[in-house]
């Protein structure tokens, strides 16, 4: 059997154990998808009279915020579902399994590209369920051309890809759960400090970089302009360069630990 | 599963070897602490060896090295023909592994776990449930083959674990401590497991801390202490150098333990638990002999244990250790 084909294989094997693990226990991934629920309900019906008058020209009213803010809930939706991933590496490599896994004449990266792809899914999954939410209380994208959908799916795919591998060399790093749950805290904590919920020239001064320069912002401003038609930008390729990099910073550093002697 | 396996060197000029596993100068370290320090080993094809030791002493180490999960500081190993560490992919392909700590998913049912190991030796959908099945069968796991593997009990899982270390018909075989921890009946059932994969021609290297179950099962001891292999050599042989057995007489009025030590004379004195320990190869003669010079001292001692050689006295003798009975001395046969 050539490599790639037995790298296939073994992925698509160590891909169903993970659905296998995730379609069984579906109470983390489940848990993980109520956090982006819960701040969207609250930031539209509690907070979302005085959250509409800082966006805009001001006396936009709540459905205009609504608009605004589902993109960055998505992508948040995202962060939060690697959080599951670091969790479910991290407690995946004190199983003995894995052990054999690595004395067995399969594909080396085949664990790794299990988790990843399986979790690429997941994210998917988690954005659709969250998406559904948003259509229900009456979030609309019916500008969008069937084009600017393709690019939408592709770019969350992407965020997707790029978090997942993050995820997975933080979970690989960490020695236990609670660890892996804690250092993996910022893939839904940077999404709270980009322009998901205002815009980033509201903010005061010295906090602007910060949300500036930073991998949300740039997705969730791309996400808008591709749903909802506003200015895209230099946002589009921030966005893509910003998630080429993480993934392959995050493939690399996962695939050095993976590799080390395990204790 | 095939009758007799002979790997065969693909080195060099492929002359065929019938050396199944071999070392020479292991070393591994972990920090300043040196675990292995220079384990040569020789293990023919189809015998059963045996790694025995105490906990910490590096057997784990030893296992990890052969079957690939970690790499060795120094010295070469070879395990079916290949380098491990050159071409770990091909020794991975001859070989199957149990280790100490279940290596099951627990999360997915014994079935799923065997067909996982199916899937990921690229076996055909069919032939990996016939696998399956008949592992299940054999190994007494049809019943339970529905429920998730992390409900097992400790025998239950050891046997699962085996199951699917041989999904891939591996020609060698490491077992780390395949007995510890299992009650005395699935220990039984283990050493039968292990006695059928020989009579198939599969090599076994497996480690314990069990002198008896060395004894039981392995065509080959090696003793290792300390990093070192310590000896090595047949049950008996190694039975032969070991000086442990031993009579254990115990009191509880002093001036009759004081007076016993004296009347027996060359004994190892507990002054604190007033026990003495008379060197004895545990003969009724022997014992006989004790008793008598006890009797004709008119002195009765409240306890009275035989001690056959255990793997404390393995250890003590090759080690020259403390707080045994004196220095191995030849053994009267």
């Amino acid at each position: 059997m050539s490599s790639l084909s037995l790298a296939v294989r073994d992925s698509a094997t160590m891909l169903r154990r993970n659905l296998l693990h995730a379609r069984r226990y579906p109470s983390l991934t489940l848990n993980l998808l109520l956090t982006p629920v819960m701040l969207l309900l609250l930031f539209v019906y509690i907070f979302g009279d005085v959250m509409s008058a800082g966006i805009g020209d001001g006396g936009a009213d709540r459905s205009e915020y609504l608009a605004y803010l589902v993109p960055g809930i998505l992508l948040l939706t995202i962060g939060g579902t690697t959080i599951g991933s670091a969790v479910s590496v991290s407690m995946d490599m004190t199983e003995g399994i894995i052990a054999r896994f690595r004395t067995m004449a399969i594909h080396r990266g085949s664990v790794l590209i299990g988790h990843v792809v399986g979790s690429v899914l997941q994210c998917v999954m988690s954005v659709v369920l969250v998406g559904a939410v948003a259509v229900a209380i009456g979030f609309r994208a019916t500008d969008a051309t069937a084009a600017e959908w393709v690019l939408a799916v592709g770019l969350l795919t992407l965020v997707s890809l790029a978090l997942t591998w993050i995820a997975v060399g933080m979970g690989l790093s960490s020695p236990n759960a609670e660890a892996a749950s804690n250092n993996a805290m910022p893939l839904m904590v940077l999404p709270l400090l980009s322009s998901a919920f205002v815009p980033v020239d509201a903010m005061p001064g010295w906090f602007q970089p910060v949300a500036e320069y930073q991998p949300f912002t740039p997705a969730i401003e791309t996400l808008r302009g591709l749903l909802l038609g506003s200015e895209i930008g230099h946002n589009g390729w921030l966005a893509v360069v910003w998630c080429l990099g993480l993934a392959a910073l995050g493939y690399f550093w996962s695939k050095s630990l993976y590799d080390r002697d395990p204790k | 599963m095939p009758s007799s396996v002979m790997p065969t060197s693909n080195s060099g000029d492929g002359r065929p070897s019938p050396t199944a596993v071999s070392t020479v100068g292991l070393r591994k370290s972990y920090g300043d602490r040196t675990v292995l320090d220079g384990i040569d080993l020789r293990i023919p094809a189809g015998s059963v060896f045996a790694l025995l030791g105490p906990n910490g002493a590096g057997k784990t180490t030893v296992v990890k090295i052969l079957s690939t999960l970690i790499t060795a500081d120094g010295g070469q190993a070879q395990v079916a023909g290949h380098d491990v560490a050159a071409d770990p992919q091909s020794v991975r392909a001859a070989i199957g592994v149990t280790g100490q700590f279940s290596a099951v998913d627990g999360l997915i049912t014994g079935e799923e776990n065997m067909l996982l190991m199916a899937d990921l030796h690229h076996l055909s959908k069919s032939e990996g449930r016939r696998v399956t099945a008949e592992l299940l069968e054999q190994f007494d796991l049809t019943d339970a083959a529905g429920k998730p593997a992390q409900s097992y009990s400790g025998g239950m899982k050891r046997r699962l674990d085996i199951a699917m270390t041989l999904v891939g018909n591996p020609r060698i075989i490491f077992l780390d401590e395949p007995t510890t921890g299992l009650d005395p009946r699935s220990r039984h059932n283990m050493w039968q497991i292990i006695r059928e994969l020989v009579a198939d021609g599969v090599t076994v290297f497996l480690t314990t801390q069990y002198l008896e179950e060395a004894d039981e099962l392995a065509d080959r001891i090696a003793v290792l202490n300390d990093g070192r292999i310590a000896a090595e050599g047949t049950a008996e042989e190694l039975k032969r150098q070991i000086p442990g057995g031993h009579v254990r007489l115990r009191f509880t009025d002093p001036s009759a333990y004081r007076s016993a030590a004296a009347e027996l004379g060359e004994v190892t004195r507990d002054d604190e638990a007033l026990a003495l320990q008379i060197p004895s190869d545990g003969s009724q003669r022997a014992l006989r002999a004790v008793l008598d010079r006890l009797d004709s001292a008119a002195i009765e001692a409240d306890e009275l244990t035989v001690h056959t050689p255990d793997l404390d006295d393995v250890f003590f003798a090759l080690t020259g250790g403390t707080g045994v009975p004196d220095q191995p001395k030849e053994t009267v046969r």
